[in-house]
């Protein structure tokens, strides 16, 4: 028998149609995928499992757990099954527990709360919990507080707390979407192990496919509020019916072919650079600490070169980035551009910054909202000595948006009235206008949808072969950066541990912690190509 | 936890240091002399010598602050010089008021704020919040010294249950001294409370939508548990911020309500202090009003490290 059914299930928030129809079964033991884009319906199916739905939202259909109807059920009865019979695991760890109580605290909440167990038991079951979710209170106290653990820790705090009374069923909401690869393996290895140890059921929301590839027994795959194919994960894989889910993995290992880069001549040259940052003093007359953040690093980017920079979070990406724009003081090395050093005395030298741009993460929180586009992408003309003006500086702002593959029209709107593709597009528009010598993009299409990104990454490649783009391409991303760059560098705390051809190196990795790297990265599961149809990005 | 406390009380101690420095320098070493501001322009040259004898002004600036600073040190605040009194006893006296006076009525607003704010914070958009709200509006719009009216009106002339003015003082015990305060008391907190609850209101929606009210609601925390258990505590740093705000206000800002109440407070003091100009008053009142502010704020300080476990470590 199932323990979680769905039948039919179909969701109105305030007359917005979000879920429609959707059929989706688990049982005992198994993993069930559901997988999309966003907007696809795939969190909202998850808290209508739990029903946490926003306010307004209306259910018609049936949620069955274990049989019973979770629809008919009075407030009272959902919170005692909340937490006791499902248990659920959400994507942010480092907002998802609360900063002022520690984290025995909150795991024996769990328990408390159904008054499952005295509090002495409570207590015992919660460090039973926190050390087989990998946190021994020998290391890990259960009064610590959540700040004082990374996020791949704290991931395993929620873990602890959504298990805690061996619920039959567990729910995690883009459990990993968060977290660094090789943290990503480990708790995705924990949740597969908690599966076959407790005989739980798993419905797990994620829109990484590599991720349902490995982990899942079956695959539902939404869009729009529908379930448009789902079944067996290997059949499923084999056969992809629907041309969406087709789509979605032909985008998810979406390929481009980039022109030829010209034979090396340096242009970016950053040698021996040493960012450090003081911490504060462990006591009160003790030499203050220091962290070196980017530590020694030594490279050469050459003019119309692709190279790309990846290691997980806190390894100095962002920190390189950033005193390669000049914006952040070094405290040794020298960065410069065509010859020409970034900093001159203490302050950023404009000659040289004018030649650099940057496309960051987030379309959404990089453009002031109040500003119309063509005062957006036109911002980087305050870099030059003489910005273009009149119908020199609208012939610009038409090229550049066209060039992007918006239209010309598109300059007087804001910001809002763009999808986050779109306004990706926007950001390499604003960066290209003053036609920089070096692009830099910071995590630039982590933030989207596959099917964007995929789009994204054609865009980059046509881009190289128009303007011979030169750029440092960084991302936590490895397929992404095995495709846009020719060659790469892998940095892990501060020091860059491998570079090289992108190819040599994701195929041949020379250094243990790259193999790590790619060891952890889960792959895309290998598609029946011979079936494939016309191309579904097409289609779409 | 420790050198937080270390680090809060150092720069308590700085800036008392600098505040006495401003205040001495404004007073002191402004333009113009004290003796003959003091005195008003017509005054007899006798006069004015005299004074500036006792005022110290034969004396180096550096020696006068020292003196000054030294005399406060001992609780010698100087004399005054309409009053012919010293000064220490003259504060102790308003002291006994104003600061009791002051804790009163925000124990009030903080005990109306707080319900009336979780309250509308968990009714959001519903009637009760849109009462309370309503409510608070009021009570921003309308001056202190009108609810003072009012309530002078309604339960001192009419219903005759406590006096309309004065001071009882604590010589008879504790009760009366507390009933001549509390249509005071009740007149400062209701605009307080009003602004309270509004912070209290907006904290708390914003912690409402944090991802881990989610998480304890997935955990079977019913909405009441989830709020009373992991969103007052969570909210509570910006309404700490306004309850030490307020607290200052408070003690200095009451001019009008002991006027209307008719209570021998510090505000009034203040106030005629400087009317008859007389500046060792001034001075010395400015002084223990920032040391008030300062310690309140270093409280709060304190309090937020006890509120939120990550200020703990910092610095």
């Amino acid at each position: 028998m199932s323990l979680l059914l769905i039948e039919n299930l179909s969701v109105v928030i305030h007359d917005q149609p979000i879920l429609d129809h959707v059929d989706l079964s688990i049982a005992p033991g198994q993993i069930v995928a559901v997988t999309g884009e966003s907007g696809s319906g795939k969190s909202m199916t998850a808290l209508a499992a739990m029903q946490l739905l926003p306010n307004g939202a209306v259910c018609q259909g049936s949620i069955q757990l274990d049989g019973q109807e979770m629809l008919d059920q009075s407030e009272a009865e959902l919170c005692a099954l909340r937490g006791a019979s499902v248990g659920m695991v959400f994507q942010e760890p480092m907002t998802a527990l609360n900063p002022v109580r520690t984290i025995g605290d909150q795991v024996m909440e769990t328990i408390l709360i159904h008054k499952a167990m005295s509090p002495a038991q409570a207590r015992s079951r919660a460090q039973e919990v926190l050390s087989r979710v990998g946190l021994p209170s020998d290391r890990f106290p259960m009064s610590r507080y959540p700040h004082e653990l990374s996020g791949g820790q704290r991931q395993r705090v929620v873990i602890a707390m959504a298990i805690a009374l061996r619920p039959r069923l567990l729910i995690a909401d883009e459990p990993t979407t968060a977290l660094d690869v090789t943290t990503q393996a480990q708790i995705l290895r924990l949740l597969r192990d908690l599966v076959t140890e407790y005989g739980m059921g798993l419905l797990m929301i994620t829109h990484d496919l590599a991720v349902v590839g490995e982990m899942a027994d079956d695959i539902v795959v939404m869009r729009k509020g529908k379930v448009v194919e789902s079944g067996k994960t290997q059949h499923l894989l084999r056969h992809m019916r629907h041309p969406y889910t087709r789509m979605l993995f032909e985008a998810s290992g979406h390929q481009v072919a980039l022109p030829e880069p010209p034979p090396p001549q340096a242009l970016l040259e950053v040698k021996n650079v040493v960012r450090e940052y003081t911490l504060p003093r462990k006591r009160l007359f003790d030499p203050p600490g220091r962290h070196r953040a980017v530590d020694d690093v030594t490279f050469t980017l050459s003019r119309g070169e692709r190279l790309g920079l990846v290691g997980e979070s806190g390894c100095g990406k962002s920190t390189l980035t950033r005193a390669i724009l000049g914006l952040e003081n070094i405290q040794g090395g020298q960065i410069s551009l065509g010859g020409q050093s970034v900093f001159a005395v203490k302050k950023t030298n404009m000659a040289v910054r004018r030649k650099m741009q940057v496309v960051f993460q987030d379309p959404f929180g990089s453009f002031n909202p109040r500003h119309r586009v063509a005062r957006l992408i036109t911002e980087p003309f305050h870099l030059l000595e003489v910005p273009p003006a009149g119908s020199e500086k609208q012939d610009r702002i038409a090229e550049m948006l066209t060039a992007v593959g918006l239209s010309p029209d598109d300059a007087n709107k804001y910001i809002h009235e763009f999808s986050g593709g779109q306004r990706q597009r926007i950001a390499i528009a604003r960066a290209l206008i003053i036609k920089p010598e070096l692009i830099l993009f910071d995590e630039a299409v982590s933030a989207l949808d596959v099917s964007v990104r995929a789009q994204i990454l054609d865009l980059l490649a046509d881009l190289c072969a128009a303007y011979g783009l030169t750029y440092l391409f960084i991302s936590h991303d490895l397929s992404v950066v095995r495709t846009i760059t020719d060659r790469v560098m892998v940095m892990k705390a501060g020091r860059i541990v491998e570079q090289g051809e992108t190819e040599r190196v994701f195929s041949d990795p020379q250094h243990p912690y790259t193999r790590d790297l790619i060891a952890a990265a889960p792959r895309l599961p290998a598609m029946d190509v011979s079936a494939s149809v016309a191309s579904p990005l097409l289609e779409s | 936890m420790l050198r937080y406390m270390l680090k809060r009380l150092m720069s308590l101690v700085l800036s008392l240091a600098v505040a006495s420095v401003v205040i001495f320098a404004v007073i002191e070493v402004a333009p113009g002399d004290p003796a003959s501001f003091m005195l008003g322009v017509n005054a007899q040259p006798d006069t004015l010598a005299a004074l500036r004898a006792e005022l110290g002004l034969d004396t180096s600036k550096a020696q006068r602050y020292v003196n000054w600073i030294g005399g406060m040190l001992r609780g010698d605040f100087g004399t005054s010089y309409t009053y012919r009194t010293p000064v220490s006893q003259m504060i102790a006296d308003r002291l006994w008021v104003s600061l009791p006076l002051a804790l009163y009525a925000l124990i009030l607003s903080t005990l109306i704020a707080f319900p009336a704010g979780i309250y509308a914070a968990a009714r959001r958009g519903k009637p009760g919040d849109l009462a309370v709200m309503g409510a608070t509006q009021l009570g921003i719009a309308v001056p202190n010294f009108w609810f003072a009216m009012m309530l002078v009106l309604i339960f001192a002339i009419n219903l005759r249950w406590f006096n309309a003015g004065g001071f009882a003082g604590w010589e008879d015990g504790f009760g009366p001294g507390l009933k001549s305060l509390t249509l005071p008391a009740i007149a400062l907190a209701l605009p307080q409370a009003a602004i309270l609850a509004r912070v209290m209101r907006s904290s708390l929606l914003d912690i409402l939508g944090e991802d881990f009210m989610r998480t304890a609601r997935a955990k079977g925390l019913n909405p009441r548990q989830a709020l009373w258990r992991h969103g007052v505590r969570n909210a509570l740093i910006p309404v700490l911020t306004i309850i030490g705000l307020q607290f200052s206000f408070l003690l200095a800002g009451s001019i009008i309500i002991e006027q209307v109440f008719y209570l021998p407070g510090l505000g009034r003091l203040v106030f005629q202090a400087i009317s008859a100009r007389d500046l060792i008053v001034v001075e010395s009142v400015v002084m223990l009003l920032v040391f008030a502010v300062i310690t309140v704020n270093f409280l709060v300080d304190l309090a937020y490290a006890a509120v939120d476990p990550r200020l703990r470590g910092r610095t």
